[in-house]
């Protein structure tokens, strides 16, 4: 139960931020990505702001045992580079600069009530899946 | 160098605050906050436990959201030009890149960065490499 305030509780916060600093809008993601043109360097700073809270915040969170609520820490994979990675956010960064939304912002973006946020998280939810199709495809060969 | 509609205060205010719910996330929960992650998380193959987190997680963006566009001084509203047809393609690329890059903006950029990862600076490179490369072509090359 406790846990599940917390995961509510992080999610709320993590939507406010993102409104907070317009990440949710497209407009101005397309304005930080467009360095040619009329540059809207903010966005540089949303990851500046969260860098600055989660660097310190991580390197004491991991140094416990065990989360507050859970018996573990994920194990994360540390040193692959592989093709699958770096394909992988090309692609994103294709899908990203067309329209503008990544997926923590086009979830968020539901609030905003727009039909176009809700086709794009409906094809968002469409790619993980073939993704996942793909993936285990590949796995057979 | 031509600078535009900069908010420098409010983005580094939300990114504080972005990053703050991704420590507490993993310190309450033991769990990564990668939008990505989270969204295939809800869809498939984890327990009906996990899943529910990953649904709670989600739910609450979209809570948090509606809480910034009820409180005084918000900007009420976001623009998003795509039309249909860039949407759906843009929505296919972004899930799929993502899923095979196993992390967004949110799981490689800030949770991935901030652990100093190798990795996810690789993958912050290729998705904004992209990102840059997309918008210069549509709007300089095509003049969209």
């Amino acid at each position: 139960m406790l846990r599940s305030i917390c995961i509510l509780f992080s999610g709320l916060v993590f939507g406010l931020g993102l409104c907070i600093s317009q990440m949710v809008n497209p407009v101005k993601v397309l304005g930080f990505l467009d360095i040619a043109g009329k540059w809207d360097p903010s966005l540089a700073f949303v990851m500046i702001g969260a860098l600055l809270a989660a660097t310190p915040g991580f390197f004491f969170v991991l140094k416990r045992h065990a989360p507050m609520f859970a018996n573990n820490f994920p194990t994360l994979n540390e040193s692959d580079i592989d093709s699958r990675l770096i394909i992988g956010g090309l692609i994103f960064g294709c899908g990203w600069g067309l329209v503008g939304l990544c997926p923590g912002p086009a979830i968020a973006s539901i609030a905003y009530g727009l039909p176009s946020s809700l086709i794009f998280v409906a094809a968002l939810v469409a790619g993980v899946s073939l993704a996942n199709s793909f993936t285990r495809a590949l796995r057979k060969f | 160098m031509d600078i535009h509609n900069f908010t420098p205060f409010s983005a580094l205010a939300g990114g504080i605050l972005i990053g703050l719910s991704a420590v507490f996330l993993l310190l309450s929960s033991g769990r990564i906050a990668g939008i990505s992650g989270l969204v295939q998380g809800a869809l498939i193959n984890e327990s009906i436990q996990k899943r529910g987190q990953c649904i709670l997680f989600l739910g609450g963006l979209i809570g948090g959201a509606l809480l910034y566009r009820m409180s005084p001084g918000a900007i009420p509203s976001i623009t998003i030009e795509a039309p249909m047809m860039v949407l759906v393609i843009g929505g296919i690329l972004t899930g799929f890149g993502t899923s095979l890059g196993s992390g967004c903006t949110s799981g490689h950029g800030i949770c991935g960065l901030a652990r100093k990862s190798t990795r996810s600076l690789v993958a912050t490179i290729a998705f904004m490499t992209a990102g840059i490369a997309t918008v210069y072509f549509l709007r300089h090359i095509l003049g969209a």
